[in-house]
């Protein structure tokens, strides 16, 4: 048994006492094994980690139980010690890589630092040794990225050079906790290929932690499923999702979006998927929208020369990566922004003449709110759920907001007894309804969703989801959905429209956009989006188009 | 309905008085320094209500007497009771820093949110009239705006408030800008609140712990300010009873061995400025929602 983890148990000193993070997991990772870490937030999947790294925080620490690494009982090393063993032997790689990386130092020295740190270089082959590494991870023209500093590389590369630091020492162990969330998904395939082939090649032993059950699925031999700190199931990944023995798992897999689920079938037990309403006259209409940044040589064109119309009760799906233009555009249709040039009409009258700083007191202010991507940083830390909700009721109508926020938060499904709570107090998924709770307050007849779910667990998405298609039924709503992910948006939209680098490139009926892109690009992202074993792809013809994607 | 809205405001104000003691038991300096805090609150308020003595009598028969039963603290010179004197100077002391710090940060909170939410233009002109503000000595500064404009309370505050405006003003417009684009600001601005309603009522509050810390600092500092003023001549006039003047006053007679003359009134000095500055990260704390759970 290489690594070998008996009964470990983890607890946090909090302000309610001892809490207990992780209990009772056992799990072995063999030589040359990738084992895959799968659970939700809170589930204790990086804590495990952290425990085997000994780098808990400092209210935290290994209750009882025993990591065994290569015959040698981690828990019994002095801190000295583990600090030879990270790096060396075993290297962790972390989710955000901007975070990971030291910005004002060159991203050669940091790797050199490794190096020296565990004697592989001496001063003067350092940087021969730095760059290496570097083409190891295969970035292009090492010698120039060697002086190249954090901020100017891309996430992607980012996460390469993280990667890069990690398996610099050939360490025989890497621990990579959610090394491709946040970054777009042709970049995530790109890294994930990257690390795969690395430590095969290498014959090291992996550990991935994620959330995602698809690229579990697609990169690991086993798989470990976790849940409030215990392992629920653990299996070969066809088993496993062919065969969920645990409710739990179930759930989880039925969550995940997947070709042919319709949107009632993520919730367990599954529920008959809302009608989608009655189309009716065209309510937004973007006529030639462009949005350029700066002046002369540094102008950017974030949004260039788009069009499209939304109809009443139709929801429209904008999807694209990061940087494509999506968030500016719906930034200038909610009027936020006020674009370069083209027009927006609402009902056929035009919004473009009313500055967007001055929108705030424009009726049609009510008519147009948005649901914002992350539901933590959008509600106002100081504010109650009651305050948060009450306060475009008390701004855009009439009505009196006791009554009224208490029916939003009903038609939300956020507990009443919950509204006096502050932002802090609140699950993701609470948050997310108080968003769409605030954003319904001032019976809007247009919906921006800016990746509503893109912070949730698959299971509360599932959830939101559904709350999302009965919404619409209900209240007749029209929708804008933005979002990097085609196999969300797919479940609540009519049409789609693909975006890249500010341009529409293809847009067309849901399904026909599903089944039968005609873009490249469309393909390109269809095919990216890791799935569970059930769906079927053609992996060699997905590889070529990412590269070739990511070649332009 | 009115019987349930008062249930609800009781339970808030359970929880913000119990998150006090919360913060409070959780870290023992911070309840030293809100004890001292209080202490020096207490003998502000109270202040004449609790000497022994008058602080301006003089009795020629008692002068110069070292501490002992009847003066705590000794007698001066003139024979005033120094006990009496550091109670009297309490309140006056108090007054000067808290207007002073009041004065700074309503002003700074406006000028530097205004800089940091609006920037352009409006960031360019009080960026650089604060750096103004900062390019002289801060003390000389205020001896200089004193000494212009008159020996008064009143110009004693006005001169610390100048000298402490532009840490507030760099605060705010720090922390203005960068919650300028946060979610939750456009998320109030799609609610129908205009630029001043966003700032004023959304942005600005989550602005406060990191002032609250600035507030605590900047209070032993304007004591000490005033003290000092008034140390070099420039401020409160004798007889007045004030710390600095005290101490002042006192360091003649150091040398000749009556220590007790700049001592007890330093002490106080030294204790006030103390509690302040401990205070920060308390009172942070306290204003933070997210402290709470």
């Amino acid at each position: 048994m290489f690594l070998d983890v008996e009964n470990l148990n983890v607890t946090f000193k909090t302000r309610r006492g001892l809490v207990s993070a992780v209990r009772d997991v056992s799990f072995t990772v063999e030589k040359g094994e990738t084992l895959g870490i799968v659970g939700e937030s809170g589930s204790g999947k990086s804590v495990s980690s952290y425990a085997i790294m000994r780098i808990l925080d400092r209210n935290g620490r290994i209750a009882n139980g025993r990591v065994s690494f290569d015959g040698m009982d981690l828990t019994a090393f002095s801190s000295r010690e583990m600090r030879e063993l990270r790096g060396r032997e075993i290297s962790m790689v972390f989710q955000n890589p901007r975070a990971a990386l030291n910005p004002i130092r060159k991203v050669g020295h940091q790797i050199e630092d490794v190096l020296r740190r565990h004697a592989r270089a001496t001063k003067y082959t350092a940087r021969k040794e730095a760059i290496k590494a570097l083409e190891a991870v295969r970035i292009s023209d090492p010698e120039k990225r060697y002086d190249a500093y954090p901020f100017e590389l891309s996430g992607g590369m980012c996460q390469r050079i993280v990667i890069a630091i990690a398996l610099a020492c050939d360490p025989r162990l890497l621990i990579a906790d959610e090394p491709t969330t946040g970054l777009d998904v042709t970049t995530q395939k790109v890294v994930m290929d990257l690390l795969a082939e690395l430590t095969t090649r290498r014959g090291m032993s992996s550990i991935l932690i994620t959330h995602d059950l698809g690229l579990a699925a697609e990169y690991c031999d086993r798989i470990v499923v976790m849940k409030d700190g215990e392992i629920v199931e653990q299996g070969k990944p066809d088993a496993l999702f062919a065969r969920p023995a645990n409710v739990y798992t179930r759930r989880l897999i039925s969550a995940t979006p997947r070709p042919g689920a319709e949107i009632g079938d993520l919730v367990d037990p599954p529920v008959a998927s809302p009608p989608r309403p009655e189309l009716g006259a065209p309510l937004l209409q973007v006529k030639k929208l462009c949005k350029v940044f700066g002046h002369g040589d540094d102008a950017v064109t974030a949004v260039d020369d788009i069009s499209f119309d939304i109809r009443e009760g139709e929801t429209l799906g904008l999807v694209g990566e990061s940087g494509c233009g999506k968030s500016t555009t719906s930034s200038m249709i909610m009027r936020l922004m006020d674009p370069t040039s083209g027009e927006i009409l609402l009902d056929g009258k035009p919004m473009t003449d009313v500055p967007a700083a001055k929108f705030a007191r424009e009726p049609r202010r009510a008519s147009l709110q948005m649901v914002f991507q992350d539901a933590t940083d959008s509600i106002n830390p100081r504010f109650t759920a009651r305050q948060a909700i009450a306060d475009p009721i008390r701004r855009l109508t009439d009505e009196s907001p006791k009554g009224r926020v208490e029916e939003l938060a009903t038609q939300v499904g956020l507990p009443l007894t919950l509204l006096d709570r502050f932002p802090h107090q609140l699950s993701g998924g609470q948050k997310a309804r108080v968003g769409i709770a605030r954003a319904l307050a001032s019976r809007p007849k247009l919906l921006i969703l800016d990746e509503p779910t893109a912070a949730l667990d698959v299971s509360i998405q599932a959830v939101v989801l559904n709350l999302l298609a009965e919404l619409r039924a209900s209240l007749g709503v029209s929708y804008l959905f933005v979002s990097h992910d085609l196999h969300v948006v797919r479940l609540l939209c009519d049409r789609i429209i693909v975006m890249r680098k500010g341009r529409i490139v293809e847009e067309g009926v849901t399904a026909s956009i599903m089944d039968n892109p005609t873009d490249d690009y469309t393909k390109t992202l269809l095919a990216a989006t890791p799935m569970a074993p059930s769906a079927e792809r053609d992996g060699a013809d997905t590889a070529m188009q990412v590269e070739r994607a990511i070649a332009e | 309905m009115a019987l349930a809205e008062n249930t609800n405001a009781d339970k808030g104000q359970r929880g913000f008085g119990g998150h006090v003691l919360y913060v409070l038991s959780e870290n023992p300096i911070t309840a030293v320094a809100f004890g001292l805090f209080a202490l020096i609150v207490i003998v502000a308020i109270l202040g004449p209500l609790i000497t022994p003595y008058d602080p301006l009598e003089s009795n020629a028969a008692r002068a110069l007497q070292p501490p002992n039963a009847d003066h705590w603290f000794g007698t001066d010179s003139v024979g005033r009771d120094v006990f009496s004197r550091v109670i009297i100077a309490t309140r006056l002391d108090m007054m000067i820093s808290v207007a002073a710090v009041a004065l700074s940060f309503v002003v700074g909170s406006i000028v530097g949110s205004i800089a940091g939410y609006w920037g352009g233009w409006m960031d360019a002109v009080t960026g650089r009239f604060v750096d103004t503000i900062m390019a002289f000595p801060l003390f000389v500064l205020a001896m200089g705006i004193v000494a212009a404009m008159g020996n008064t309370v009143e110009n004693i505050i006005y001169a610390t408030a100048i000298i402490n405006l532009p840490f507030y003003a760099r605060v705010a417009r720090a922390e203005v800008r960068i919650r300028r684009e946060a979610g939750f600001a456009q998320a109030a601005r799609l609610a129908g609140n205009t630029d001043i309603q966003v700032l004023a009522l959304h942005i600005f509050p989550n602005a406060l712990p990191p002032m609250m810390v600035q507030i605590s600092l900047n209070m032993g500092w304007a004591i000490l300010n005033a003290a000092g003023l008034s140390f070099i001549g420039l401020g409160v006039r004798p007889p007045t009873a004030e710390w600095g003047i005290m101490v002042a006053e006192g360091a003649n007679f150091v040398v000749s061995g009556e220590w007790w003359l700049a001592f007890f009134p330093g002490l106080a000095l030294m204790i006030a400025v103390f509690a302040f500055n401990l205070l920060g990260d308390g009172l942070r704390d306290i204003v933070d929602p997210r402290q709470r759970t």
